[in-house]
């Protein structure tokens, strides 16, 4: 699904030059779960702004669902972007002035879905993850837990190859987390392939595999096995 | 790399969004109104700063019309067409004539005159200075100045009689004993008598009877008794000699035509009048003829500068109202800053952006604009016909003038928004997503 070989990445600080990526390969195959461990300043947000389009490579090879991701203009991005990915992130990033339903509808927008089958299709992701009575609800009127899970919905509703998650459970206390986590396992379950970048152990090891970066390499690469956090809830 | 696309993601979408595809996309409508919905407030505020500009500049433009017309009302009272000629002392030698002779107009000049230029003339009046008199209202003595004029020299100074007739036609063959007054000599003298009408006052003998009371927007021009020409220069032995001779001009179809005839007939008449009087032809002096035309094309000079002026400074509030706009819509953007990346990671195209931004803005700038531009006609329209302030008149505007100022409001709104938007494009999405 996923094929990086020697993907290097630095940035020009003033006169100074920051090597960040130094060679990264890495493989995922379909309906993965991984996680990318490593402590600030290891890269792993770097590998996540590539990995997500959202900034490009140095030198190296990307492969995404074998469409090599390379000379994108803004706009090719973004098409793929909304095709191809689905994001979560740490701090949720609902649009705080539409209702969850709204958000949920939102990459359905960017696909040209007509408003009707747009905000059907929401529901039915809202309803996956237990929130359809909470449709009309603004993110302020939901707790933490709700608004990622609201973010999960938004993200499975564009049907993406794979899902990046950065730092998906970073704002959210342990029950949260592993409730969110849950709902993680069991979307990969469905065969969907999902990224996770982490900094927690206990988090990374409700994936299938982990991935240490430091310093802009890949010190460990390990295949483990999976605690479910079904029985955390 | 992101740089040198923004001006291409640009074109895109003018190229991709003709107006069609804007005005009906209904998507992008909802979307819009869904985000102007949510964010009252700040819609509000942006509308307000814009309709305020435009209410400011379309009152300024409705009190630089209302001058323009004021100071035309003001001009108006006088006679605009109107010609004087006067003789003077001769400058130059001509025909075996010295220098410094003194010129004196006769009736024959102005009967001669009158048949020359009959098709050009509207009203004529010939006017004799009645010297060395005194005045008698009963025993008080007055000092006023008398002219003996013909009766259509009411038209020539746009005299409106507040109290009886002026001189008429069968005063002037008839050698009437009559006078007309100024309003200030009745306010002035006749101030224990109900009307001055019918009152005798005594001029160097001779009783005179007062049939009118004339008003004049100058008052020393009030300040004037008229009598018949043809009594003025039989009983005071004037003989026929004339001091001033004036015109009034038929109404041309504009202002230029009438600036034209005027200079016209000015000329003509100079002319003749020289000719008459051996006056030597490029003599400055000796005949002097005034064209209140003339004049009055210095009064139009003013006021279109002014016109100008008013211009420049609705010009400068327009630029103040696009800095607003784009100020505001740099905040916009700033504030949406997360929305933005929000949109970008979800798959929004660099254009959609850049449209969103843009299409909100011209949205709330035009409703906004046209608010500001109804208030204020509606506040012209209502207002403007009572404003009783000397040299205003009627402050008014042209409704294709104030439509313009708020397209280009809104031309120029959307231009200042374009880099905003264009920044917008260039937000980076993990750095503006990763912390609160």
């Amino acid at each position: 699904m996923i094929e990086i070989k020697d993907l290097h990445k630095s940035y020009r600080m003033g006169s100074n030059s920051l090597h960040v990526l130094k060679g990264i390969n890495f493989t995922a195959e379909e309906g993965e779960l991984v996680a990318i461990m490593g402590s600030s300043g290891s890269g792993k947000s770097t590998l996540l702004n590539i990995l997500g389009m959202l900034d490009l490579a140095d030198s190296g090879e990307y492969t995404l669902d074998n469409v090599p991701i390379k000379d994108l203009s803004e706009t090719k991005a973004a098409q793929y972007r909304n095709k191809f990915l689905g994001f979560i992130f740490q701090s949720f990033n609902l649009i705080n002035y539409k209702s969850a339903l709204e958000n949920v509808a939102l990459p359905l927008y960017y696909q040209k879905v007509g408003r009707k089958e747009r905000q059907e299709k929401a529901l039915n992701y809202l309803e996956r993850v237990g929130l359809k009575e909470w449709a009309t609800h603004l993110p302020s009127e939901l707790s933490g837990g709700q608004k990622q899970r609201v973010a999960i919905a938004r993200a499975m509703a564009a049907e993406p190859k794979v899902l990046l998650a950065d730092e998906p459970t970073g704002a959210l206390d342990s029950k949260t987390s592993y409730e969110v986590m849950d709902l993680i396992q069991k979307i990969n379950d469905e065969g969907n392939t999902i990224l996770v970048v982490t900094h927690e152990e206990d988090i990374a090891h409700m994936c299938k595999r982990i991935v240490h970066l430091k310093d802009g390499v890949i010190v460990e690469d390990k295949k483990i096995e999976q605690v479910r956090a079904q029985q955390y809830v | 790399m992101w740089d040198d696309c923004l001006i291409r993601y640009t074109l895109a979408y003018f190229i991709n969004h003709q107006t069609p595809t804007i005005m009906f996309d209904i998507e992008r409508w909802q979307e819009i109104f869904d985000t102007i919905r949510k964010n009252k407030l700040r819609t509000f505020l942006t509308g307000l700063s814009v309709a305020s500009g435009i209410f400011i500049l379309v009152i300024l433009l409705g009190f630089g019309q209302g001058m323009r017309n004021g100071i035309e009302h003001e001009f108006k009272q006088d006679a605009t067409t109107s010609i004087w000629a006067w003789p003077e002392i001769t400058s130059k030698a001509y025909q075996g004539l010295n220098p410094g002779r003194v010129i004196q107009f006769k009736n024959t000049d102005y009967e001669m005159a009158g048949r020359m230029f009959k098709e050009d003339i509207e009203y004529e009046s010939p006017r004799v200075f009645v010297r060395s008199v005194n005045i008698n209202y009963g025993s008080e003595s007055l000092v006023y100045g008398i002219r003996g004029v013909s009766p259509e020299f009411q038209f020539i100074e746009g005299f409106s009689t507040v109290e009886g007739r002026f001189i008429n036609y069968k005063d002037e063959v008839s050698l009437g004993k009559v006078a007309v007054i100024g309003k200030k000599i009745k306010e002035d003298v006749f101030k224990d008598v109900e009307s001055p009408i019918g009152e005798i006052i005594d001029i160097s003998g001779i009783r005179f009877t007062i049939i009118g009371v004339f008003n004049e927007q100058n008052e020393r021009e009030e300040e004037v008794i008229y009598i018949p020409i043809s009594t003025a220069q039989r009983v005071f032995n004037g003989n026929d000699r004339l001091d001033t001779m004036s015109y009034t001009l038929p109404p041309a179809e504009n202002f230029d035509e009438a600036v034209a005839q005027a200079v016209k007939f000015k000329d003509n008449l100079r002319e003749y009048l020289k000719k008459e009087h051996k006056v030597a032809p490029d003599d400055e002096s000796g005949v002097r003829v005034w064209s209140a035309m003339e004049e009055a094309k210095r009064y139009y000079g003013i006021t279109n500068n002014m016109k100008l002026f008013f211009w420049f400074v609705g010009g400068c509030t327009i630029i103040a109202g696009v800095v607003g706009v784009s100020n505001i819509m740099l905040i916009v953007v700033k504030e949406r800053t997360r929305e933005i990346g929000i949109r970008k990671a979800l798959g929004a195209k660099p254009w959609s952006i850049v449209g969103m931004i843009l299409h909100e803005s011209i949205f709330v700038t035009a409703i906004s604009g046209f608010a500001g531009l109804i208030f204020s006609m509606a506040l012209l329209e209502f207002v403007g016909p009572h404003v009783q302030i000397e040299y205003v008149k009627n402050p008014s505007v042209n409704f294709n003038v104030a439509f313009s100022t708020v397209m280009v409001l809104v031309v120029a709104g959307a231009l200042a928004g374009l880099v905003p938007a264009l920044r917008a494009t260039r937000v980076q999405v993990i750095e503006s997503l990763r912390d609160e």
